[in-house]
């Protein structure tokens, strides 16, 4: 935009100061934006990247992979028998380099029974001879077993040495390849279920915190200002205490033989202890207590600045006061109501330690399972297609709490 | 108020105090009659209980001892929502979250009225405060003044006979609270409620009340029509509270009752009305204000004369205030209209000033604080 009162040169002038302060609001701004990078981009980047990228067939029989890229699968005919031999030389070295299980693995996840039938040819062409595999290879593999003749195990090896497959994914949501390449359900469903399970989980702790929460607040922002801001040291007492102690000590609270429930035994409420340990109920209890602060924060700063003459005008107006707070002031705290609900709900979707600790098998959430991937069965794809979709459903509950209520509604203090 | 018609008690409020705390007390035997239609405003400084007399009229604190009737009855055990007092808060209070519309239609909502007259009287009351196409809008769509029209229109649409207002002007411009009072005015006249209104401002307070009652400490130091309160202040509180006023340190000489003779502090000899004169002997104030204070030889000579020092005058368009230092150290100001007669003086000039007798007032020393009753 030009500017008729001013002169070329004061213009360019003007266009320096705004380049200055421009490169230095910046340069104020880079570390932060270093930090976010290093920490929270590359990181989700590589979890997303390897939920789809998986060469380690590739890696293993790089040649034969490359000659298959020729043949078509869809077909009815065998690979050429060129193709064959590479098969077979790369399946000697594989063997002697003691990579040939792994290969076996691989196949089998993408053909059930494979496995077998390729470690023990491995033992077979092992034993002959790279200059005799390089022309024979073919008919050695044929003549070790006639499994070797079947097109599925060929069209298998292809699959499986895709680098980029979206195979994980299905199986996070419970779903499969057939045979014949539809997709299809699985039989059994592991995933859904416990998606579906950390949703709800988390909706109780999220209703739990806010029925404690709301009347708490709503004292404290009421209260006397030396009451309120002792009040509020307990509020925020939990977040000087360690996580792992306060699960623990919940542990301590719910055991077969804990507090609760030798408190209730010796008072003959109940003769017989109550299971309460590993549970859902414990992991829900567990976590609404360490969430609550979320809860609190969030709808004491909007209370605190709702001006009391809102609810008296309505009371001057007519208004009964039950009537009057349902319709006047419980409408201004959805900022903070919301803010701290959307805080709760997310960080409880995706919490991981109480449910470990607390929750046994029926307590657990969709992370223990991502963890379980990454540290016990090591199919770090697998978890990172869960996380994917962790990801992917938190940020759909943004959305829809955004086109629902409206993210500049949210005060978070 | 010799009568006892109901109407000229409409609001009582009878030997009412108040405390907070439980110790000291904020409003102090506060005691006034209202008439039916009536525009009274309370006008005092921050903290003199200004507020708390209208949240205990509305029901929102409760009162520590007296009562306060309405139309003859006492509302102490009458909830804020029952007790039909239309309200307009400093700060507006229109509910942030419902349109302008919504806004106005709540108090008949609450009421149950059928939604075709809910929708009527909303319209009403938008064309009562000329914001007839803004309905569809939120609060904060609004400007100031815009905001204050629909707090008033809400506190009226369901007909309160009486409507409090707690500085329903604070936040406006200047200009805009010129219009304002004079909105508020036409649709107090035009609809004829009773009104309690509460400022800071003494001149929106002059130019809008029937009655002004003057606040200090949680004592009313005079209640009376805004031309008594400018031209015979009870006290020097009062005095100084409304408009400007030079105030000269005397000691009564004598007192008739009527007219009392000063004797300043370097043997002049002064007389004024007394208004609220300590006896004879003791010292007082002579309270003469600035446009009632004439520089002596400018066409003007009155009985007292003194003499001061001529230190700077200062131009303010419509008028000029010139300043002088009397010997003791007192300032005095006078206001002259900026005509041609308008003199011209040299710093430092030893000038006379003059005043007439009955412009002058004879008040007590405000360090003894002496609270009139209501007149
Ligand atoms: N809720 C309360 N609790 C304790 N003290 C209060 C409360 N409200 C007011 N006070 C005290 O009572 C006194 C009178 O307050 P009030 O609000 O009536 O003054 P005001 O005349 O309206 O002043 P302003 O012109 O500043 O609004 C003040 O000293 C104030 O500190
Ligand atoms: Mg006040």
């Amino acid at each position: 935009m030009s500017n008729p009162e001013l002169t070329p040169d004061e213009i360019k002038q003007a266009d320096r100061n705004r380049r200055r302060s421009k490169l230095l609001a910046t340069l104020f701004v880079v570390p932060l934006l270093v930090f976010i990078f290093v920490t929270f981009v590359a990181p989700i980047g590589t979890m997303l990247y390897r939920s789809f990228y998986h060469p380690t067939v590739s890696e293993l029989i790089p040649n034969t992979l490359e000659a298959l890229d020729d043949w078509s699968e869809d077909g009815s005919e065998l690979p050429p028998n060129p193709t064959l031999n590479i098969f077979a030389v790369e399946l000697k070295s594989l063997f002697e380099e003691r990579l040939s299980g792994k290969l076996a693995e691989e196949i089998n996840r993408a053909l059930p029974g494979s496995s077998s039938l390729i470690k023990s040819t491995a033992r077979l062409v092992s034993r002959a001879d790279t200059a005799e595999l390089e022309t024979g290879g073919a008919a050695l593999l044929f003549d070790s077993n006639s499994k070797w003749q079947q097109i599925e195990l060929w069209q298998a090896i292809k699959k499986a040495g895709s680098v980029f497959t979206a195979d994980y994914y299905l199986t996070a949501l419970d779903l499969e390849r057939s045979p014949s390449g539809e997709i299809v359900q699985r039989g059994t469903q592991i995933y859904l279920d416990l998606y579906w399970k950390s949703l709800k989980i988390a909706f109780y702790i999220t209703l739990l915190t806010a029925l404690i929460g709301f009347p708490l607040a709503w004292y404290l922002a009421n209260a006397p200002t030396r009451i309120a801001n002792t009040l509020m040291i307990f509020v925020l007492l939990p977040f000087w205490t360690s996580l792992l102690v306060r699960t623990t000590s919940w542990i301590a609270l719910l055991q077969t033989n804990g507090v609760v429930n030798s408190t209730l035994q010796t008072l003959h409420i109940i003769s017989e202890p109550l299971e309460m340990m590993y549970t859902q109920f414990a992991t829900v209890i567990a976590m609404t207590h360490i969430l609550l602060p979320f809860m609190i924060l969030p709808l004491y700063s909007v209370m605190k600045g709702i001006d009391p003459s809102y609810f008296r005008a309505a009371l001057s107006l007519g208004a009964k006061p039950i009537p009057a707070f349902i319709r006047i002031y419980l409408p201004m705290t959805v900022p903070g109501f919301s803010a701290g609900a959307l805080l709760v709900f997310i960080i409880s979707i995706g919490y991981y330690i109480t449910p470990a600790l607390v929750g046994g098998t029926e307590g657990q959430m969709i992370s223990n399972l991502i963890a379980f991937h990454m540290q016990s069965s090591n199919n770090w794809e697998l978890a990172a297609a869960l996380g994917s979709l962790l990801l992917l459903l938190i940020t759909l509950l943004y959305w829809l709490y955004d086109r629902l209520v409206g993210i500049s509604n949210l005060k978070l203090g | 108020m010799s009568t006892h018609d109901i109407n000229d008690q409409y609001v009582r409020f009878i030997n009412v105090k108040k405390s907070y705390d439980q110790r000291a007390l904020v409003v102090k035997d506060f005691s006034l009659d209202i008439r039916k239609g009536e525009f009274v405003t309370l006008l005092g400084p921050s903290g003199s209980g200004k507020t708390t007399c209208l949240m205990m009229l509305a029901g929102f604190e409760d009162v520590t001892s007296g009562t306060i009737q309405i139309n003859g009855k006492s509302v102490q055990d009458v909830a804020p929502y029952h007790r039909n007092i239309g309200m307009v808060f400093q700060h507006y209070a229109l509910f942030p979250h419902m349109t302008i519309s919504e806004n106005l239609a709540y108090p008949l909502k609450v009421r149950k009225l059928p939604a075709s007259e809910v929708k009527q009287k909303v319209k009403d009351a938008l064309a009562l405060v000329e914001l007839d196409a803004f309905g569809g809008r939120y609060p904060g769509q609004l400007s100031g003044g815009q905001k204050q029209r629909v707090a008033l229109a809400r506190s009226l649409i369901f007909e309160p006979s009486i409507v409090l207002m707690d500085e329903p002007l604070g936040a406006l411009d200047k200009n805009l609270r010129e219009h304002m009072q004079y909105e508020i005015k036409r649709l107090h006249e035009q609809l004829g409620f009773t009104a309690i209104y509460v400022t800071h401002d003494q001149t929106e307070a002059l130019t809008m009340s029937d009655r002004i009652a003057v606040f200090n400490d949680g004592v009313v130091q005079q209640c009376a029509p805004p031309s008594a309160l400018y031209e015979t202040p009870a006290n020097s509180f009062v005095a100084d509270f409304i408009g400007e006023n030079n105030h000269i340190n005397g000691k009564v000489e004598s007192n008739d009752g009527k007219i009392a003779e000063i004797s300043l502090s370097r043997g002049d000899r002064v007389r004024a009305l007394d208004i609220n004169c300590p006896p004879v002997g003791e010292p007082c104030i002579l309270a003469v204000r600035p446009e009632n204070l004439f520089i002596a030889g400018t066409g003007r000579e009155y009985d007292n004369v003194i003499s001061a020092e001529f230190i700077t005058r200062l131009y303010v368009g419509d008028s000029i205030r010139y300043f002088f230092k009397m010997s003791d150290g007192a300032e005095l100001m006078v206001k002259v209209l900026n005509d041609q007669d308008a003199p011209v003086l040299e710093p430092g000039t030893q000038t006379r000033l003059t005043w007439a007798t009955e412009r002058g007032l004879a008040l007590d020393k405000p360090a003894g604080k002496n609270p009139v009753k209501a007149a």
